[in-house]
């Protein structure tokens, strides 16, 4: 590869980061040609783009039983499947959704093609370890869908015993080895993010000069190392009891229903947390980028989201107000669950306060944040009233609880995911995507979502349980709005996915910075060389730095005619 | 097709009102800060649109006192919702000392309610309005959960223990039952209805008659069936402990602790004796039973020990360290705290 002089693009070399923003022939989606050069590649960015591929047609699966679900409630009583397969659509989806396509989602599509760029690296720190965990990965998702070919599980994503383990005849250990193995790519994939952001990043990029992006991808990272073994645990003890009837969680055995609840849930408590770490990763970088501000309390900003990755360990037992946990432990969790809205609410006051004396743009990734924050603010503040005790009593395991969770996976994650791609994508393909169908996507997805999930806050509080497939007769018209929603949603997800591969043939081409944004990534040129950067970057300066930067991006200041 | 558009349940409990108007509460105090804060973005976006496509904005990066601001007032805002929610969980969770003690056993996949006066219902259940009914629950496979929305509360069904469900019915009607925790293919047809009567209508329902006497002479029965009246005498000469005024008495067991002789801990003493023995005595005498009495026969055997006659006023030895007042347990059931085979736990560890 031909190496060029070192440019300093405007300013004096002190002050700025040292890179080059010329745009090179050779990039990393042509440096090689072939499907083996994709299938044997260490290139994070092209890894990136393998579990981009992968998520994104398991999601379209997941998708896809969400939709024969709400089509199966249009009517109270089963008219398009019959019980059996409803119970083995919501596990289904439940079970892609999650570790398919939440837990991966950001971290392993956005995570690994921007965190070495935004570090000034040439890599992640293992790059053969990372295109394992994509192999490892594809092993536990192909082992899920033989599951599924199978003839499905029926447990719920949940697993509760002693019903999995003693009573149901699907094929609950498939699915759980599926799981099982896709915990060890997330475990591949969290070591290298945190060996990477600790030992790579480029000369004067210190911890407080580090995008908030990249603090969440860390916490992220720490919270997924720590719970992902519990799980394995978890789900190896239901194996064995399915199997040997070993008494460990039926009572029939010997066994305790209970524990298995307190140590799924003492997985999945944060795990929760790391599907949305991830997505307010997101929303940390595209706000500022799109106010021209820097973010407003950086440090608050980067501890809450170390706060969350602490607290969200301790609040496990919210999930078992109603399961026989006693008075006591039910009120240590309710203060917990309260203690760690507390970040959350630092975050959306931040990102709020980000805006204000901005340079606000209205492109498609700030209207997903938008999006996201006022979403991401119903569903946390629903969650309130789930973790008031008395309340919880009537509204557990009904649909204000799903629609709570949507709020935060849906509303929040998914919105972000789909706002970090149109973020990054010009980096990523090296095209500008449509913008005006950007935006009309965008909107279409805020007002499909809403007309889903909204009317079931309404239906919980009426008393409708969940993974119902029939359901009294007074909850008609709910559903059928919420399935009318659900229909508008699922466009609101195939047009960005449409656009975007056209645009990665026919868009124009991005240039290497069209946001203006201060970032390391967006230094070097789109698509990026396969090793990133000509010359290592020298930092000199904090994140969203526009005042130091201003020369280098062509900025000036905003003349405000009557503030 | 049901095209009627139904927002607000009913509300039947003694509890019901209280949880509405928290529940309003919420909504009307995270609407206003919601709608604060869309009304702020939309602002910021609309009053600070980029105009000229090089300009940046303002690059203030902190100010102290918002963020103070806005770190101390939700925290405030969360511990007065910890506060009134944690209340409000108390009284749901604490039936009055008068409730009528029922029992409830979940199946896949159907409720299969005992009344004290001996009637069996199936998915179907009787109650006066103005009495607290205080329902023991267990399940006989997996994990169910008993639900009544118009009442506003909950409770898990677990296998193989106790737990507990009380309300006291405000207004006569006609209300669902649900099972709400996922307990396999039928679980969507597991519902019943709660029928709340007039206290007059209730008895008239109880005088239909229960054919097979009251649940404790039931109990009687089983306790000559399953042969337990062959040690069990009625004195203290026997091998086995004397049962009389047993129920909620505190027991002294082997390892010198004591329990209280609740409904799990005398169900436990029933299917698995040796998981507790009493002091002086031996164990291994007792067959076990586990598996052998279905949990409908052990509800009636367990009536017919209360029957024996209740422990005088409930008191427990002051003078021993090792029954500390225990909260949050109700007399007679494992209620929330039930966390291992048996809620009575009470002096142990």
């Amino acid at each position: 590869m031909q190496l060029q002089d070192q440019v300093h693009i405007g300013g004096s070399a002190d002050m700025t980061i040292e890179t080059i923003a010329e745009p090179v022939r050779k990039n990393y989606l042509n440096d090689k040609q072939g499907i083996l050069s994709w299938l044997l590649t260490t290139d994070h960015k092209r890894i990136g783009l393998l579990y981009t591929f992968s998520i994104t047609v398991l999601f379209f699966i997941g998708g896809f039983f969400a939709l024969m679900m709400r089509l199966e409630l249009l009517s109270p009583r089963n008219w398009l499947v019959s019980t059996e397969t409803y119970n083995k659509l919501f596990t289904m989806h439940g079970i892609i959704m999650v570790w398919f396509f939440l837990i991966p989602s950001i971290p392993n599509t956005i995570g690994n093609f921007v965190i070495p760029l935004m570090i000034g690296a040439k890599d992640l720190a293992f790059p053969k370890l990372n295109l394992a965990s994509w192999y490892v990965f594809m092993l536990g998702a192909g082992v899920t869908i033989y599951a599924l070919f199978r003839g499905g599980v029926d447990t719920g994503w949940t697993f509760y015993t002693p019903f999995s383990t003693g009573y149901s005849t699907t094929y609950v250990i498939a699915a759980a080895m599926g799981i099982f193995i896709s915990g060890f790519s997330t475990i591949m994939t969290s070591v290298n993010f945190i060996a990477t952001i600790h030992r790579m990043r480029a000369p004067g990029l210190t911890w407080f000069r580090l995008p908030i992006f990249i603090w969440s991808m860390y916490a992220n990272s720490v919270v997924l190392v720590l719970n992902t073994p519990v799980l394995a645990i978890t789900l190896v003890m239901v194996a064995v009891e399915r199997v040997f009837q070993v008494g460990i969680f039926d009572p029939a055995l010997g066994g305790d229903p209970v524990l298995f609840q307190h140590m799924f849930w003492f997985y999945s408590h944060p795990a929760v947390y790391t599907m949305v770490l991830p997505g307010m990763a997101v929303i940390s970088e595209i706000v500022p980028v799109f106010s021209r501000k820097p973010i407003f309390g950086y440090t608050a900003v980067a501890f809450s989201s170390v706060g969350i990755a602490v607290i969200g360990f301790l609040v496990w037992g919210h999930h078992m107000f109603v399961a026989g946990e006693s008075v006591y432990s039910a009120m240590a969790f309710s203060l917990l669950s309260y203690f760690v809205a507390v970040p959350s609410a630092i975050k959306v006051f931040n990102w709020t306060a980000t805006m204000y004396k901005g340079s606000v743009s209205w492109d498609t990734p700030m209207l997903y944040a938008i999006g996201f924050i006022g979403l991401f603010t119903i569903g946390g503040m629903t969650g309130l009233f789930l973790a008031a005790l008395g309340l919880d009593v009537h509204v557990h395991d009904t649909y204000f609880v799903i629609a709570h969770f949507h709020y935060i996976m849906v509303g929040g994650t998914v919105m972000a995911f789909l706002g970090a791609f149109h973020y990054w994508w010009p980096k990523i393909s090296g095209k500008l995507y449509p913008e005006g169908l950007g935006k009309l996507g965008a909107m279409i997805v805020f007002l499909g979502f809403n007309l889903t999930f909204f009317p079931q806050f309404v239906l919980g509080y009426l008393g409708m349980p969940r993974r119902y497939a029939a359901y009294p007769e007074e909850f008609q018209m709910l559903h059928i709005i919420s399935t009318a929603g659900a229909t508008i949603l699922g466009v609101g997800y195939i047009l960005p996915l449409c656009y975007l591969i056209w645009s990665w043939k026919y868009g124009k081409p991005a240039g290497p910075n069209p946001w203006r944004a201060t970032g390391l990534e967006w230094q070097t040129s789109s698509p990026p060389p396969t090793h990133n950067f000509k010359k290592t970057p020298v930092v000199n300066v904090r994140a969203y730095d526009y005042e130091a930067m201003k020369e280098q991006l062509g900025l000036r200041e905003r003349e405000f005619e009557n503030v | 097709m049901s095209t009627s558009l139904q927002f607000w349940p009913d509300s039947a409990s003694s509890v019901a009102g209280e949880i509405n108007l928290f529940y309003i509460t919420m909504i009307v105090l995270c609407a206003t800060i919601a709608i604060g804060i869309a009304i702020f973005l939309i602002y910021c976006a609309i009053r600070y649109h980029r105009k000229r496509e090089n300009e940046m904005g303002d690059q203030t990066r902190n100010y102290i006192p918002a963020e103070v601001t806005w770190i101390v007032t939700p925290f405030l805002l969360f511990m007065g919702m910890f506060m009134w929610g944690a209340k409000m969980y108390m009284d749901i969770e604490r039936p009055p000392d008068d409730a009528i003690p029922m029992y409830a056993i979940g199946k896949q996949w159907m409720w299969k309610i005992q009344h004290p006066e001996g009637q069996r219902e199936i998915n179907e259940l009787h109650i006066p309005v103005g009495r607290p009914i205080k329902i023991t629950l267990t399940s006989e496979d997996v994990i169910h959960s008993f639900f009544v929305p118009a009442f506003r509360t909950k409770q898990d069904v677990l296998p193989g223990r106790y737990t507990m469900i009380w309300f006291e019915a405000t207004k006569p009607g006609k209300y669902h039952l649900f099972c709400s925790q996922y307990c396999g293919n039928k679980h969507s047809g597991m519902i019943g209805y709660v029928y709340a009567m007039q206290p007059a209508d209730y008895q008239a329902w109880l005088t239909q008659g229960a054919p097979e006497g009251s649940l404790s002479s039931q109990g009687e029965k089983y306790f000559h069936q399953y042969g337990c009246a062959n040690c069990h005498h009625f004195d203290n000469q026997g091998r086995c402990p004397d049962l009389r005024n047993l129920y909620m008495r505190p027991v002294q067991i082997s390892t010198g602790d004591y329990v209280t002789a609740d409904d799990s801990y005398i169900r436990e003493s029933i299917l698995d004796p040796n998981a507790k023995i009493v002091y002086g005595f031996q164990p291994n005498i007792m067959p076990n039973f586990s598996g052998l009495i279905p949990e409908d026969q052990v509800v009636a055997l367990i009536s017919y020990i209360k029957a024996l006659g209740p422990a005088p006023g409930n008191q427990m030895p002051s003078s021993n360290g090792a029954v500390p007042k225990s909260f949050g347990t109700q007399p007679g059931i494992a209620g929330p705290n039930a966390t291992s085979g048996s809620g009575s736990h009470r002096g142990q560890r």
